[in-house]
């Protein structure tokens, strides 16, 4: 048990969808289900960690305070966090870190959104020293584009095809049929993925991940408040990191126009998305060998794939043979995505990196139903914000 | 009437017949920014506040690239009809590292590994003006053109 663990006592999740209502109607229903598992009355909580949502005007960026106004104003102090993508590691970190330094015992972590139909858009208005509304100007640089950027590499380097991306979304339609909150619960075949209108070469509209509403909340507290309350043994937080890129980043990320130059400093030892995972490693004090499963953010069917190496399941290149191997499906040595992923649930940007905690603590419990990875004890969850958030939990039981 | 040709971006490139990106490079380290970066070098290692204006090399090879078969949203002007586009990622190999610019011209046949150079072409227009961008011009290839993959990691 490590010295900065921390207890999670309850998880709840809005089921994904596009149901259209106010993301705080989503935020509330996932909060009351975690206090509900948590044993604990909202007069309770002691910090409120909202992760933001942009899309949702301003009560989207108070997201701390929205929801605790919801609930009804109980005098708890707040926090709003915003790191896209990467935003409910990051809200889930602030409340962490809240709790090891002794100033609460217990918080409550919440993410929602509210999406519209089609591609994440930039900010409105003329915004021409914002370097994410420049790229869908100048270049028409869509998020899948940058997808397929990396899409492309896996098959000129290590000779992927579109038939193993589209495995990719065979696998986790199949894992996510039975989830309850999923919005996709439909088998999908590798024929279906391959026949589905293309979106950005070499991606099809079955490879990219939708955009969805949906809301996850995650109760934490102090070890020693975990044992007064009676939790038995909790799943615990044993890592998470929240860490940037180091410079000169070498691998081109939205919404960047040019990746960093090494005429000054040569490339770091570890790309990027690499580190996040080894930092959350090192904190934990465990290694992939460890890993019973696996939540990684598939915006793309190719990108899982590329989350398999960077979280080192597999050394480069390999990521393509330990799916068709079956290890990353559920049965497999090391099932990743058993929730479903993106690919059945679609992106509830705020909602997401928290859902991924939600499904692992489900996991670690032996409370996953259907998709139950048999006997797991501890999990990961990664993910990536643009503008240089990393995301990366490790619990354990 | 002849419409006037524009920048879509002002200061990002030249608009000779040769054009170039128009960068900076920071006069302590020597880290070229494509955009330039005016204010602070981004080298933690670095407290540069002075840059010289850089024209980054006019050639490179493709990282990668994709082609877009949606209309993305606002603020991309779409012509109507839509028409796909081909985005690249291009190796520069002077400024060590990659720059992203739509593809003149056709897109499929393009290949990771092959040469492009800089152009300028429309992005947009209306009624009065034509609104020019870089773009990426495959370089016809050569007897000797690679075949395979970029070598080097970047």
């Amino acid at each position: 048990m490590g010295a900065h663990d921390v207890a999670v006592l309850g998880v709840g999740m809005h089921p994904w969808g596009k149901w259209g209502r106010n993301f705080v109607e989503y935020g509330i229903a996932a909060a009351r289900d975690a206090l509900d598992d948590a044993g604990l009355a909202w007069t309770d909580v002691q910090f409120v960690s909202g992760a933001d949502t942009m899309r949702n005007g301003y009560p989207g960026y108070v997201a701390g305070a929205t929801f605790s106004q919801a609930l009804g104003w109980q005098g708890a102090p707040v926090a709003s966090s915003y790191a896209a993508c990467a935003s409910g590691a990051t809200a889930l970190e602030v409340a962490r870190t809240r709790i090891l330094a002794g100033l609460c015992d217990v918080a409550l972590v919440v993410g929602a959104d509210t999406t519209p139909k089609g591609f994440l858009a930039p900010v409105a208005g003329e915004r021409g020293d914002d370097p994410d509304w420049l790229r869908f100007r100048l270049l028409g640089a869509t998020n899948p584009t940058y997808f397929a950027f990396y899409a492309r590499r896996r098959m000129d380097l290590y000779g992927a095809t579109r038939a193993d991306f589209a495995r990719v979304k065979v696998k986790n339609a199949a894992h996510g049929l039975s989830n309850p909150y999923a919005r996709y619960r439909k088998a999908v075949t590798e024929e279906e993925v391959m026949a589905s209108p293309v979106v950005s070469d070499p991606l099809r509209l079955l490879d990219v991940c939708a955009t969805s509403d949906g809301a996850a909340a995650v109760v934490i507290s102090s070890l020693d408040f975990a044992a007064r309350h009676g939790a038995g043994s909790p799943v615990r937080v044993a890592a998470v990191s929240t860490v940037t890129p180091r410079f000169p980043n070498t691998v081109i990320e939205m919404p960047n126009f040019s990746t960093d130059s090494t005429l000054a400093v040569p490339a770091p030892d570890l790309p990027f998305r690499d580190s996040i995972a080894a930092a959350a490693y090192e904190q934990a004090g465990l290694g992939p060998a460890d890993l019973d499963l696996a939540e990684v953010y598939d915006l793309s069917t190719a990108l899982e794939l590329d989350w398999y190496e960077n979280i080192g399941l597999c050394g480069p290149g390999e990521a393509e043979k330990l799916l068709r191997d079956g290890a990353t499906t559920l049965g497999g040595r090391v099932p990743v995505n058993p929730s479903g992923g993106l690919a059945c649930f679609g992106e509830a940007v705020p909602a997401q990196a928290l859902a991924q905690v939600c499904e692992v603590t489900w996991q670690l419990r032996g409370r996953a139903g259907d998709r139950q990875v048999d006997g797991a004890r501890t999990g990961l969850t990664v993910n990536q914000g643009l503008f240089g958030h990393g995301s990366c939990v490790i619990l354990t039981r | 009437m002849t419409k006037t040709r524009v920048p879509a971006v002002e200061g990002w490139f030249t608009l000779d017949d040769e054009p170039h990106l128009v960068g900076s490079r920071c006069t302590g380290c020597g880290t070229v920014f494509f955009p330039a970066e005016r204010t602070a070098c981004r080298n933690p290692g670095c407290t540069g506040l002075d840059f010289e204006e850089h024209r980054l090399g006019r050639r490179g090879r493709v990282w990668s690239f994709s082609t877009n078969h949606y209309a993305p949203p606002a603020p991309y002007v779409s012509p109507d009809p839509f028409v796909p586009y081909t985005v690249a990622a291009v190796e520069l190999p002077d400024e060590k590292l990659v720059v992203l610019g739509q593809v003149a011209g056709e897109g499929p046949g393009l290949r990771v590994g092959q040469e492009v150079e800089l152009v300028l072409d429309t992005l947009y227009e209306d009624d009065e003006h034509e609104y020019v961008v870089w773009k990426w011009r495959p370089v016809e290839p050569g007897p000797n053109a690679p075949t395979g993959g970029v070598t080097g990691g970047v």
